[in-house]
C-alpha cells in the first residue's frame, strides 16, 4: 500500500509539474489541481497509513490514526476547490480580454504595439471567416 | 485570556462581511464603512503596541482550548509592530483609493477588509497551519484586487501571480506535512520544544520541510530565484492595491524572523540556524538583482517594483545574520522601506494618471499637471528609498551597516550594499530627470488630466511624513526595536506564555 500511495503522489507531482510548466493557461490549470491532489494525498499520508481503524479514540476501537492529518487535509481540500475556480476564472477572463491563452506577458521592449496586435487578432479572424 | 487580541482579525472580517451583503451598492456608505474600519484598526494596534511593551507575550486561545491542541493567538512586540504598521499602510492606501480607485471595479472594499484580516492574523497566529490559512485569506483577497479595475495586460499578470502563489501554497502544505509527520505538532512554540528531540534517522525529513518552508516563505518575500512574479505583478496591479502589496513582501520576511528564530534557532540541535546558510547569499543577491532592476526599469512603476525586491534583498540579508543588534536594524529598515515602497507605488500612479497614453513610461511627454508637486513628492520618496540623508533610509542602512561589522561577510555586505546604493541613486535621478524635467522642452498640449482633489497628495504626503517621523524618532524607535528583537531571541518567554496559557492541564 505504501508503493501504491508513494507513486500515485510522485507520479501526479511530476504530471503536474509538467503541465505547469506548459506555455497555455488550461494545461496549466490542469496541472495545478493535479498538484493540489497529490498534496492532498500527501497531507493524509502524514498521518501514517493504516486499515480500518477510526481516527477517534475509543474504548471498543483496537487503535486509531491521527485524526489531525484528515483535518488538515478536509481544510486544503476546500481551499484548493476554491482556489482552482479562482484561476479558472482569471484564466477565462485573460483569454476573453486579451484573445489568446498564453500565460507570458507582452515583452516590454514595445508594451502598446503588443496589447493592440492582441485585440486585433480576434478580428482579423473574424474578418477571414467573412471572405 | 485578552479578548483585545483577536479585534484585528474580527473586525475587518464583520465589515467586509457587512459591506458584502449590505452595502453593496452604496459607494458612499462603503468608503465610510471601510475608513472607519481602518481608524479602529489603527487605534487597536496602538492599543496592543502598548500593551505589549512591558514584554509579555499575550495569549487568546480560541475556543479556549489548551496550546499545543487548539489554535492560539499570540502577540508580542514583533507582532504588535507588524498591526500597527499593516494599520498605517492600509488606513493610507484607503485614503488614495477613496478618491475614485475604487469605483474601477467591484468589490474594491469588501477584497481590502478581507486582505487585512488575512495580514492581521498572520501576525498573530501561533501555530504553522493556522499561517497558511490566513496566507490564502490574503492571497485571494490579494487575487481580487490585483485585477481591480481590469485590462488584459493586468488580467494576465494576475494568472501569472495565482499560478506562482499556487504552486507556493502547494509547497508550504508539503513542509507542514512533513514537519507534522516528524514532531507531530504545528504550533510553533511546541515546534520549538520537539525539533532537539527529533530522532537522528528524521532530521532528514525535518532538515527538508524547513527548507520547503523557507522556500515559500522566500517566494512570499521575492527571494531572488523565487523573484520572478514580482515586477509584472506590481507594475501591473492598480497603484493603490501595489501600494498595499508593498506589506505582502513583508509578511514573508516576519514569518521567517519568527520560526526560524523560535524553532530552529539556537536550541534547535541539528537543525540551529538553519536558514542563515540559505539566505544570507539569496539575500545579498536579490540585493543586487533588484538595484539592477531599477537601473533597468522601462516605467516608474517596475521601478518601484524592483526597488522593492532590492529592499526585501537587504532586509533579509541582515536577518540571516541573526542577531539581535541586526535584527532591530533590519526591523528598522522594513519599517521604513515598507512606508517609501507604498508611497512610491502611489506616485507612479499620480504620475500615469496625468500622462494620458504615456502613463508612467519613461518617454518623453508633455509636462505634467500639478509638475511641481508630483515632482516633489517624488524626490522625498526617492531620496528616502535610495537611503540618501537625511530621510529614515540613510538610518537603515547605517544601522544594517553597524549592525554587519561584527560578522564575518562584511566586507561583501558593506561593499554590496554601498555599491547597490550609488545604482539606485543614478536610477532614480534618471527617472526624475526624464519625468519632471525633460518634458518641459516639449510644447505643453492640452492638460491630460483635469487636477484633482487634495485626498490622493494627503495619502501621499502622510506616508511620507511617516518618513520623516520614523527619522526624528530614531533614537527612540530603535531603543524599543532592540527591546524586539531582544524579546524575539528569547523564545522561552513565548514558548512558555503559549504552552503554558489557559492553565490547561496538560502542563
Amino acid at each position: 500500500m505504501e508503493f501504491l500511495v508513494a507513486t500515485a503522489i510522485g507520479a501526479m507531482t511530476a504530471a503536474g509539474l509538467y503541465l505547469v510548466l506548459r506555455a497555455r493557461t488550461f494545461p496549466v490549470v490542469l496541472g495545478l489541481s493535479l498538484l493540489t491532489y497529490a498534496v492532498n494525498l500527501f497531507l493524509f499520508a502524514t498521518g501514517r497509513l493504516a486499515v480500518n481503524r477510526p481516527p477517534v479514540i475509543g474504548a471498543e476501537a483496537i487503535g486509531y490514526v491521527d485524526p489531525l492529518p484528515q483535518a488538515l487535509v478536509l481544510t486544503a481540500i476546500v481551499i484548493s476547490f476554491g482556489m482552482t475556480a479562482v484561476i479558472v476564472v482569471m484564466a477565462l477572463r485573460a483569454y476573453l480580454e486579451t484573445g489568446n491563452d498564453h500565460v507570458d506577458l507582452p515583452g516590454d521592449a514595445d508594451p502598446e504595439a503588443r496589447v493592440d496586435d492582441w485585440k486585433q487578432r480576434p478580428r482579423r479572424a473574424a474578418g477571414g471567416e467573412r471572405r | 485570556m485578552n479578548h483585545w487580541l483577536i479585534l484585528p482579525i474580527l473586525l475587518p472580517a464583520v465589515v467586509g462581511a457587512v459591506l458584502v451583503i449590505a452595502v453593496r451598492h452604496d459607494v458612499l456608505l462603503a468608503r465610510i464603512f471601510a475608513l472607519a474600519s481602518g481608524v479602529l484598526l489603527l487605534a487597536a494596534g496602538l492599543a496592543l503596541l502598548v500593551m505589549s511593551a512591558d514584554g509579555e507575550v499575550r495569549v487568546y486561545a480560541l475556543g479556549a482550548w489548551p496550546a499545543p491542541f487548539g489554535i492560539v493567538l499570540a502577540l508580542d512586540r514583533l507582532a504588535a509592530l507588524m498591526l500597527v504598521l499593516t494599520a498605517v499602510l492600509g488606513l493610507a492606501v484607503l485614503g488614495y483609493a477613496v478618491n475614485g480607485w475604487d469605483e474601477r471595479g467591484r468589490h474594491f472594499h469588501p477584497l481590502f477588509q478581507f486582505q487585512l484580516m488575512g495580514l492581521n492574523g498572520a501576525f498573530l497566529t501561533g501555530d504553522f497551519f493556522n499561517l497558511f490559512v490566513f496566507f490564502e485569506v490574503l492571497l485571494i483577497a490579494s487575487y481580487g484586487l490585483m485585477v481591480h479595475g481590469g485590462g488584459g495586460l493586468r488580467v494576465k499578470a494576475g494568472v501569472q501571480y495565482v499560478v506562482a502563489n499556487l504552486i507556493g501554497s502547494s509547497v508550504f502544505l508539503i513542509a507542514v506535512g512533513l514537519i507534522y509527520s516528524v514532531t507531530g505538532t504545528l504550533n510553533m512554540a511546541d515546534l520549538a520544544l520537539k525539533v532537539p528531540q527529533v530522532a537522528a534517522a528524521d532530521q532528514a525529513l525535518l532538515h527538508t520541510g524547513a527548507v520547503l518552508l523557507l522556500l515559500v516563505f522566500a517566494l512570499k518575500a521575492a527571494l531572488v530565484p523565487l523573484h520572478f512574479w514580482l515586477p509584472g505583478t506590481y507594475a501591473n496591479a492598480p497603484g493603490p492595491v501595489a501600494a498595499l502589496f508593498a506589506i505582502m513582501t513583508k509578511v514573508g520576511a516576519y514569518s521567517i524572523l519568527r520560526l526560524y528564530i523560535l524553532a530552529f534557532g539556537a536550541e534547535a540541535g541539528g537543525a540551529a540556524w538553519l536558514a542563515a546558510p540559505w539566505l544570507l547569499p539569496a539575500g545579498l543577491l536579490t540585493l543586487v538583482l533588484g538595484m539592477l532592476g531599477v537601473l533597468a526599469a522601462r516605467s516608474l512603476g517596475q521601478m518601484a517594483s524592483f526597488a522593492v525586491i532590492g529592499s526585501m534583498g537587504m532586509l533579509l540579508a541582515t536577518v540571516a545574520l541573526f542577531t539581535v543588534q541586526a535584527t532591530a536594524a533590519a526591523l528598522y529598515y522594513l519599517l521604513h522601506s515598507t512606508l517609501a515602497a507604498a508611497a512610491l507605488f502611489l506616485i507612479a500612479d499620480l504620475v500615469a494618471e496625468r500622462r494620458g497614453v504615456h502613463r508612467d513610461r519613461f518617454d518623453l511627454a508633455p509636462r505634467l499637471a500639478q509638475g511641481g508637486l508630483v515632482a516633489g513628492l517624488f524626490f522625498v520618496a526617492a531620496i528616502g528609498i535610495t537611503g540618501m540623508p537625511p530621510l529614515s533610509g540613510f538610518i537603515g542602512k547605517l544601522l544594517i551597516l553597524d549592525g554587519a561589522r561584527t560578522a564575518t561577510q562584511a566586507g561583501w555586505f558593506w561593499s554590496l550594499i554601498l555599491g547597490t546604493s550609488l545604482i539606485a541613486i543614478v536610477g532614480f535621478s534618471r527617472a526624475g530627470s526624464l519625468l519632471f524635467w525633460k518634458c518641459s522642452a516639449l510644447e505643453a498640449g492640452p492638460p491630460a488630466y483635469r487636477p484633482a482633489p487634495a485626498l490622493p497628495f494627503v495619502a501621499v504626503g502622510s506616508l511620507l511624513a511617516g518618513l520623516v517621523a520614523l527619522t526624528v524618532f530614531a533614537g527612540p524607535l530603535h531603543r524599543w526595536l532592540e527591546l524586539t528583537a531582544a524579546q524575539l531571541y528569547a523564545p522561552a518567554g513565548y514558548i512558555e506564555a503559549v504552552l503554558g496559557a489557559a492553565g490547561g492541564p496538560h502542563r
